[in-house]
């Protein structure tokens, strides 16, 4: 029989305010195996911490239930606490009756009652525990870093400025992400390539710093500090080693009419491409959807022009694996699709764009060389309207419910640079709110509205109709003069909502790190741990974790960075032993639990047992504890229950809800 | 009938096997029973008819630890079973030679008694190698007849299909016998309000006597040491206790054969109670096919079942929730 002591906290009064702390004291004092029960105010403070010490020597506990906060914040704590005080520390059981009780309710005789019962199932399972002991496993000093846009090129370079290794994978043939799209950066209005084309190219000459671009995650397995990662090399058709990227081959190219998607389709390029002049590594790529070559076998015009013989039809994808200690994911975003907002006409005009084909179009480099015209008859506009929050902070499920952040200053930027290079243009912006937190970004807005005379209207456009004319007629709502608007303009550009982009749920299931409804990347704690994905050893870069502009971003990545750091600088980390065991007894050899077992943790051996005088060679599951994350996948597929989670076995969990329904 | 005896005597003589699995008459002519063979005069009792619908390949699981090859008879159906014992480890290929019966459809007594005709004496026209499509009833009330078809067991209605999916010779012919939709009794259940359901549920249930039947039966049962026998778990203790957990058992049960049952019916052919069990089983199947496409347990051996397996194409599992 355990000696069980419980201590219950008030947590100041966030948890005294709503639960009725003496009362789950005196009901946990007449639990089987409670020997002692005290509340404290802050049990989590240096004098609640020895109160466990005192008991535990005094009443000589064997087992010990908290009822205090989540686990996730002081489980770890109160173990060391124990383990301090001489206790194996996962005799240590935490009820959670702050944010699974006291937050959520009102009523201090419900919440009082439910806290019992929280302490109830704890005190049931820590009758059931015993002792664990942790084992240790090597780090691999090299971190991965998922997406080389400036996201995951700031993460590798902060990486490698600390002296480890760091792979970036890249699933486009050049490094340089959304940044490189962009025209100008609010709210300096210094020039993205400018800022950028540096980073990439001290990424790419990096001693440390190792770039697979054209190529993609296709396999994840292991666990912290130990993951094996298959990375596709995607066929380039082209060899690197030999590509001088003197550029012939994509001029000499006859396929010169597939959608550039470097400018987002305004425009075309060559099968051969690279897909643009500053593009890391500068080697092009075949499309092979869209070569002759490949299509029909025949030309090879590029082969025959490329002075180097760097071109190579026969070139296959090649699978790489490799090992990692920690893995960034810097995956980024892209704009949402505009299928559900046909109000807005932007499938019927090509004179309305989104504001990323907006950029393109501003940038010397993109479709109309950075000069301002329409896409549908290439004359200057004269009115433009902006539109913004377009399925952003959306009610319905048309769009995204969140702010996409970034919109409010950018549409600010391009109202503003248009009106300087265009003081001609009428620019005329709708929104629901302008949203401007951020250093020197109030400043910025006020400037388009105050100096540049961008004409902002409160409120929202309902509709936007082609006129046979080749005009666009808006109806929007003024809604502080209260009054219906119309308005012709040459060009609508929509603030168009952004979101993670699409790779990233694939990325999040190959390596079990969770994402929110919305596919962005979950942190594990919002305010105290908001790089690091739940999944250990899994860190968070940019706007794969949630909206955010470039100089967030570069501060995210840089967090990333230390906190991947901080884990490639251990040699050793201490494994959870919390593993899943096999009673080879009840063990049918089905093979179920190694076919779900996300680890490779488990393998079949051929084993003489003795089943109560039988004696016979059985197929039995054997658990390798170095690669059992402890996910209890096994036990529950496991139709004998002959896979048990140490820590959290089935009588364990059964006795929790049986407590709970008692 | 005869040729099946025969070509296993054959295989007996030459050492080819060491055992037959087959059929033996019950004391009453509508219940033969599983049995072996290893002499040449044990033959005297074996049967092979409209009323053998014991499937035969859990006992497998055992005749693979004995010494050389077993002969096993299976229909169609019971293929499938075999071939689920396959992929799960629990059945040895090498030790079975496996003869494919030809099959018409199985017999249900109970539907025979069903249509009133009681005092059985003997019944002709269930032999497999009977064209006929009416059995001829002698009872003490004297002669009945009523048509094949009627008397078939509900699983030969919607029959998987005549195809023996693994087999080292075949003897016999089968015949199509579907004529009704697998899933017709599922989705009726699902067109049910929650109230209805559990009503329904709650009287067919509360039939059951926990005799095991249908656990004992059930080729996807083939724990070493089942969860409500184990001492380990405290579920037979609480099943005995109480009447809410006694219920349980056949959720639980069809929890713990979801994804790897190939509806082969045993279940609800060895009910004593007339509980259809295969339902259970079958709303399963019919969700696992909605959910990760078409999966049909026991098709092949080496194919991996949708609910241990992965994919990133697989549905989201809030898909139940969203579905209701």
């Amino acid at each position: 029989m355990q000696r069980i002591g419980v201590f219950v906290c008030h947590c100041g009064s966030n948890i005294a305010a709503t639960v009725d702390v003496k009362k789950v004291v005196e009901m946990a004092k007449m639990e089987p195996g409670v020997v002692h029960a005290e509340d404290y105010q802050y049990m989590c403070s240096e004098a609640g911490q020895s109160k466990i010490a005192e008991a535990i020597k005094n009443e000589k506990l064997t087992g010990l239930v908290v009822c205090s906060c989540s686990p996730r914040m002081h489980e770890t704590t109160f173990r060391k606490a124990a383990e301090r005080a001489g206790l194996n520390p996962y005799m240590v059981e935490v009820a959670n009756i702050r944010e699974h009780c006291s937050w959520i309710h009102k009523d201090m005789e419900e919440a009082t009652k439910k806290a019992v019962i929280l302490a109830r199932a704890a005190i049931a399972k820590v009758n059931l525990n015993a002792s664990l002991k942790p084992g240790e496993s090597l780090v691999t000093k090299r971190a991965l870093v998922i997406g080389g846009g400036i996201a995951g090129i700031q993460t590798a370079l902060d990486i490698a400025e600390a002296g480890y290794e760091v792979d970036i994978v890249e699933k486009t043939p050049s490094i340089g992400g959304r940044m490189s799209q962009l025209d100008k950066t609010f709210p300096t209005l210094d020039c993205s390539a400018c800022i950028l084309t540096p980073k990439m190219v001290e990424a790419s000459a990096h001693e440390k710093i190792n770039i697979y671009t054209y190529s993609e995650v296709e396999k994840v397995s292991g666990f912290v500090g130990d993951f094996t990662v298959d990375i596709r090399k995607k066929a380039r058709s082209v060899d690197m080693d030999k590509c001088t990227g003197c550029g012939v081959c994509q001029e000499k190219c006859p396929s010169k009419k597939n959608s550039n998607e470097f400018n987002r389709g305004l425009n075309t390029r060559s099968a051969i491409y690279t897909p643009f002049a500053q593009a890391i590594p500068n080697v092009p790529v075949i499309d092979r959807e869209n070569c002759i070559k490949f299509k029909t076998g025949k030309c090879g015009v590029c082969a025959k022009v490329c002075q180097a013989g760097a071109i190579d039809y026969e070139q296959k994808d090649e699978i790489l694996t490799e090992k990692y200690g920690a893995i960034v994911v810097a995956t980024g975003f892209d704009t949402i699709k505009l299928d559900n907002y046909d109000e807005y006409a932007y499938n019927q005009s090509k004179d309305v764009i989104t504001s990323l084909e907006l950029e393109r179009i501003m940038n010397a480099a993109g479709p109309t060389k950075g000069h301002l015209e329409r896409m549908s008859d290439g004359k200057a506009p004269k009115n433009m309207v902006f539109i913004q929050c377009v399925g952003s902070r959306c009610a319905d499920k048309r769009g995204k419910s969140y702010c996409s952040k970034i919109c409010c200053m950018y549409t600010a930027k391009h109202a503003m640079l248009i009106r300087d290079k265009y003081p001609d243009v009428n620019v005329t912006v709708f929104y629901i709110d302008v949203r401007t937190p951020g250093k020197n970004f109030d400043e910025f807005y006020r400037r388009a509205v105050e100096e540049y005379g961008v004409n902002y209207i409160k409120g929202q456009v309902g509709k936007v109709a082609p006129q046979p004319n080749g005009q666009l007629l808006v109806q929007g709502v003024d809604l502080i003069d209260n009054k219906q608007i119309l308005m012709e303009a040459d060009m609508v550009v929509l603030a168009t909502a952004i979101e993670p982009d699409p790779s990233v749920r694939k990325i999040a299931t190959m390596l079990t790190a969770s994402i929110d409804t919305n596919n962005f990347l979950t942190e594990a704690h919002p305010k105290l741990r908001p790089v690091e994905s739940p999944t250990a050893g899994i860190f968070l870069s940019g706007v794969c974790q949630g909206p955010k502009d470039i100089p967030e971003t570069v501060s995210q990545a840089g967090a990333a960075a230390v906190k991947a750091i901080g884990l490639l600088a251990k040699d050793k980390l201490m494994t959870n032993p919390c593993t899943a065991k096999s009673d080879e007894l009840l063990c049918n050899g089905c093979s179920t639990c190694e076919n779900v077992c996300p680890y490779g943790a488990i393998t079949y051996e051929d084993k003489e047992v003795n089943d109560h005088g039988i004696r016979e060679t059985r197929r039995i599951a054997v658990v390798n504890n170095a690669l059992c994350q402890g996910c209890g996948a096994c036990t529950v597929a496991c139709p004998s229950g002959a896979m048990d989670l140490q820590g959290f076995s089935n009588r364990q969990i059964i006795a929790e809800v049986d407590a709970i329904c008692r | 009938m005869q040729e099946l005896i025969n070509r296993a005597k054959e295989l007996l003589a030459d050492g080819t096997v060491a055992r037959v699995l087959g059929w033996k008459a019950g004391d009453l002519p509508y219940n033969p029973e599983p049995a072996y063979f290893e002499k040449e005069e044990d033959f005297e009792n074996f049967v092979y008819n409209g009323f053998c619908g014991a499937n035969l390949s859990k006992y497998m699981i055992e005749a693979s630890k004995l010494e050389g090859k077993t002969l096993v008879c299976l229909k169609p159906c019971d293929t499938y079973s075999f071939n689920q014992l396959i992929k799960e480890h629990r059945v040895d290929r090498e030790k079975a030679y496996i003869i494919g019966v030809g099959c018409k459809g199985k017999l249900d007594i109970e539907k025979i008694k069903g249509m009133g005709i009681k005092g059985i004496e003997s019944i002709s026209g269930a032999e497999i190698t009977d064209g006929a499509d009416t059995l001829t009833i002698q009872t003490l009330y004297g002669e009945k007849t009523c048509s094949y078809a009627d008397a078939m067991l509900e699983r030969c209605h919607v029959c998987k299909g005549k195809e023996h999916k693994i087999y080292d010779e075949l003897i016999g012919e089968s015949k199509e016998t579907k004529d009704a939709e697998r899933f017709d009794s599922v989705a009726a259940i699902e067109a049910m309000s929650p109230e209805e359901k559990f009503a329904f549920f709650q009287k067919e249930l509360s039939k059951c006597i926990r005799c095991n039947a249908c656990r004992n039966v059930c080729p996807a049962c083939s724990c070493r040491k089942c969860v409500f026998d184990s001492n380990k778990f405290d579920s037979s203790q609480k099943a005995n206790v109480d009447s809410f957990e006694e219920k349980m058992f056949h959720i639980i049960r069809a929890f713990h054969v979801a994804g790897r049952c190939t509806d082969c019916g045993e279940c609800s052919r060895v009910c004593p109670q007339g509980i259809p069990l295969h339902l259970f089983n079958r709303k399963f199947i019919k969700d696992i096919n909605e959910f990760y496409g078409e999966y049909q347990a026991g098709e092949d051996t080496d194919s991996r079942g949708p609910l241990t397996d992965f994919t990133f194409d697989d549905v989201e599992p809030g898909i139940v929730a969203e579905r209701g």
